[in-house]
């Protein structure tokens, strides 16, 4: 059994950039569109981590409002991003993000 | 006294002809052509007989030009004898033979653009004569050189005349090189460009014996007289500027452009007194040239390239004379020089006018009973040249060959001698247009008035003009050298009938002995005929190596391959390469942006980290 | 016990994560991330944020995830397949989120005072009241904007995936 010492808030704080990491790489190394959009959403997961971890030390309730509001946020672009990833889909015919590159010089 | 409205006048003549002639009537063009040089000389013999007796010069300063450390150069005007005596010779020839060219240039196209030339010419040589600085006399230098540039090449479509245009500027150029480091070591030397003041200056130096500064000076002047007045090695441009119309040829290239390096040395001669090795290159200079032009004129077929020759021969005689210090010898002979030659060149020109353009002796013959008058004043300024006694030549041909007898005898028989050979072609050229029968296939007939009454005017001072006492004027402040020698006198006139003599044996009494001479000489005949190659010979070792260097040295290697390739191309380039790298950044993958986007995002944070902001 | 808690939910957590990002198939990875947010929302109650972690189930975990795998069934979205283009994040982007995440350590570390010990229940502050309570006083004005932009978003993801009517 581990002895039970209490858990530093810097151990929360390093999981949120270990997600965060994590994150950032699913976005870099994901092909599918929606894997991608996906690695956000687990940014957005940790950048609340973040908030409320640092909520708790300050102990106000400031920092769980914000990530209230990155919430509703995160849903309301996961809908929006969700619809131009089907519109891509629709005139593209893949969802390879590496595929959709004619913006380019 | 405004002295500057003498050169003004012309200039206003130019401007009005220049931009509204195209517009104006032929009638209103003669008026402010010639309105504007009769004028000019009225206004001469106004301000000459206000100053007269002329016994001190007058300077007339105007608007200051250059002030900057210790050069100090005004609009400066001199008046003084010798600058009295060019007045009159500019502008009374010049009068003259803007009243012929009327009738002359009648059935030219550009009539207005010759006149406004002709006015611009009268104005640049004003000012050289004018001039109480050497700026000044060099602004006069260069603007009668530009004008000559543009009145030989006045019938432009003609590539002849393009190129004797380019020719007479390019070499004229070259003298004026001279010319300039003639001037930068005057105000290196005498920190000031103004003739009085370098006079004062001078007359303190020793005369040099040597090699000196003053003698370096005066040297590189005199390359820039031999390259305006056609000298040897520079007069190369005068037999080729012969492609302008016949009014040009008699006003700048016989009686007043070509004498400005006369002019410039007599100006000069306190500076050519202190050294005397310069003076006895001019005489020399001079003297060789006489003798050489004239034998080169003794065979050429067109009547224009003869009096050329003789000319750049007579020209010789002048620098003879200033050469061996007899400045008011020379002077007066460029006087006499004025009269006869530009006598000769419109006497050319109405023979050219009546035989419609035909300038080959071998086509003539005859015209004495088609152009009387012609016949008649050619005849006197024939005279005039050869040195016949009592006419104007003879006064002024013998001063200097007085002067010669006595200084340096070799000159003076190799200047008897030119004197032979000088009456000679001029006979031959007079002989072979007037006497026997009309080898040609045109209409001759007499000019006009407006062309034949300045013939009369100019012969009468062909004439007479040895008597206007301008020696006896001129070389009153400073002593000359006993002007009259009899042994020498008579030596030359010996030579100078002797001369006609033979012409009229050759051409009038029997014809035959001129082909007989000709292929007789052979060879020596055909060097002569062209002009000792002396053409083919600077074209080889000058112009040619000199067009090479340019196009390969100058216009390939640098402005091709540095200028062009290294600088402005190769900027160019290094943007476009730049530019071709910036380019793989916008590659279209969401993924490289991201990653661009995570470096970025990391170096903000280091450098934020860096600079204590977490704390 | 949060100790012990907290360690199972941390590692729930980045293994979860991890899955999402190696596996192909995209409905496996939506699988995955379900799992990291119900670790998380066990974090938040730990952290005495009851209210936002019931948020968390239930909006993302029980209404965004499920979204998503509505699309994945709707566009039949397959597994991956490989690609030569980008090499540049292929090469790059391991070096640098390992950069990222050491920056991020160090600075933890390194600049910030340090931390109190989390224990669950020594503060109740997260309740519903006091969100209500701060939501429509300090924070009324930013409540009313996220709704309007909450409509926009509705209308805004109709008219992007509608079909056009010929």
């Amino acid at each position: 059994m581990i002895p039970a010492m209490p858990v530093p808030l810097s151990w929360y704080l390093f999981l949120s950039a270990i997600l965060f990491a994590l994150g950032v790489a699913g976005f870099i190394y994901r092909k599918s569109a929606i894997t991608v959009f996906m690695s956000i959403e687990l940014m957005l997961n940790a950048v609340n981590l973040s908030f409320i971890a640092f909520s708790y030390q300050l102990r106000q309730i400031d920092g769980h409002i914000y990530s209230f509001f990155v919430m509703v946020v995160a849903a309301a672009e996961a809908a929006v991003g969700l619809a131009i990833i089907l519109a891509v889909f629709r005139n593209r015919g893949t969802l390879q993000v590496d595929e959709v590159d004619t913006m380019k010089l | 006294m405004n002295a500057w409205l003498i050169p003004v006048f012309p200039l206003a003549g130019f401007l009005i002809n220049g931009f509204f002639g195209r517009r104006m009537s032929k009638s209103l063009v003669n008026l402010f052509a010639i309105g504007s040089v009769a004028l000019s000389f009225i206004y001469v013999c106004v301000v000459l007989a206000r100053l007269w007796p002329l016994d001190t010069a007058y300077v007339e300063h105007n608007y200051t030009w250059l002030q900057s450390g210790f050069l100090q150069v005004g609009f400066d005007l001199l008046i003084d004898r010798i600058t009295a005596v060019m007045l009159l010779i500019v502008t009374g020839v010049g009068l003259l033979i803007h009243i012929y060219a009327i009738g002359y240039m009648s059935h030219e196209g550009g009539y207005e653009r010759f006149f406004a030339y002709f006015n611009l010419f009268v104005f640049f040589m004003l000012i050289l004569v004018l001039a109480s600085n050497l700026l000044l006399l060099f602004v006069g230098w260069e603007g009668v050189g530009l004008c000559s540039y543009l009145l030989i090449g006045f019938y432009f479509h003609d590539n002849y005349s393009s190129y004797s245009a380019n020719k007479a500027f390019i070499v004229n150029r070259i003298g004026d090189f001279g010319f300039l480091l003639g001037i930068f070591l005057v105000l290196a030397t005498f920190k000031t460009l103004d003739f009085g003041k370098i006079a004062a200056a001078v007359s303190t130096m020793p005369v040099e014996t040597g090699a000196g500064m003053l003698t370096m000076i005066t040297l590189l002047l005199l390359a820039g007289a031999t390259g305006k007045s056609a000298q040897i090695p520079l007069y190369v441009w005068l037999p080729d500027a012969m492609a302008g119309p016949t009014p040009v040829s008699a006003l700048i290239h016989a009686a007043t452009m070509v004498t400005a390096g006369v002019y410039m040395i007599a100006r000069l001669s306190f500076l050519y007194d202190h050294a005397p090795l310069a003076m006895k290159v001019v005489a020399v200079i001079g003297v060789l040239t006489a003798c050489y032009a004239g034998t080169i004129g003794v065979v050429q077929n067109d009547i224009k390239k003869v009096y050329a020759y003789s000319t750049i021969s007579q020209l010789g005689y002048m620098f003879l004379g200033v050469g061996l210090g007899a400045y008011a010898a020379g002077i007066f002979h460029l006087m006499t020089h004025a009269f006869f030659k530009a006598l000769l060149f419109l006497g050319a020109g109405s023979v050219i006018h009546g035989l419609a353009g035909e300038q080959d002796l071998r086509h003539m013959g005859g015209l004495r009973k088609f152009m009387p008058i012609t016949w008649a004043t050619l005849l006197c300024a024939s005279l005039a040249i050869s040195g016949f006694p009592f006419f104007s030549g003879f006064y002024s041909k013998d001063a200097i060959l007085s002067v010669a007898y006595s200084r340096a005898p070799w000159m003076f028989w190799l200047g008897a001698v030119t004197a032979g050979i000088t009456a000679f072609y001029v006979f031959r050229a007079f002989f072979l247009a007037f006497y026997g029968t009309y080898r040609g296939h045109q209409h001759p007939h007499e000019s006009p008035r407006v062309m034949t009454i300045p013939l009369i005017i100019l012969a009468i001072l062909s004439v007479g003009g040895g008597y206007i006492p301008v020696l006896r004027w001129l070389s009153g402040p400073s002593p000359e050298v006993a002007l009259e020698n009899r042994t020498a006198m008579i030596i030359s006139v010996a030579f100078g009938i002797l001369g006609i003599l033979a012409a009229w044996l050759v051409y009038v009494a029997r014809p035959a002995l001129a082909e007989t001479l000709q292929s007789a000489a052979g060879p020596l005949y055909t060097l002569v005929f062209n002009k000792y190659y002396v053409d083919e010979i600077y074209q080889a070792t000058v112009v040619r190596p000199l067009q090479s260097l340019s196009r390969l040295l100058l216009w390939r290697g640098v402005e091709e391959a540095i200028i062009d390739n290294s600088f402005v191309n190769g900027l160019a380039r290094a943007v476009r390469n730049f530019g071709g790298l910036l380019r793989w950044l916008q590659s279209g993958s969401i993924r490289n942006y991201a990653t661009w986007v995570l470096a970025g995002s990391l170096l903000v944070i280091f450098v934020i980290g860096l600079a204590g902001g977490a704390r | 016990m949060d100790t012990i808690l907290f360690i199972i939910c941390a590692i729930v957590a980045i293994l979860s994560a991890l899955n999402m990002i190696v596996q192909t198939h995209p409905i496996s990875s939506a699988l995955s991330l379900i799992g990291v947010m119900a670790a998380l929302a066990v974090l938040y109650l730990l952290l005495g944020a009851e209210f936002l972690a019931m948020a968390q189930m239930f909006v993302y975990a029980g209404a965004v995830m499920v979204l998503f795998v509505f699309v994945i069934m709707l566009l039949n979205a397959g597994a991956e397949k490989a690609s030569r283009k980008s090499w540049f994040a292929q090469v790059a982007g391991l070096p640098l989120v390992l950069a990222f995440i050491g920056v991020m350590v160090f600075l933890t570390k390194a600049a910030l005072p340090p931390f109190r010990a989390v224990e669950f229940g020594s503060w109740v502050g997260g309740s519903a009241y006091n969100i209500g309570h701060l939501l429509f006083t300090t924070y009324l004005l930013p409540f009313e904007v996220i709704s309007v932009l909450v409509l926009i978003a509705i209308i805004g993801a109709v008219v992007l995936a509608r079909k056009e009517i010929d």
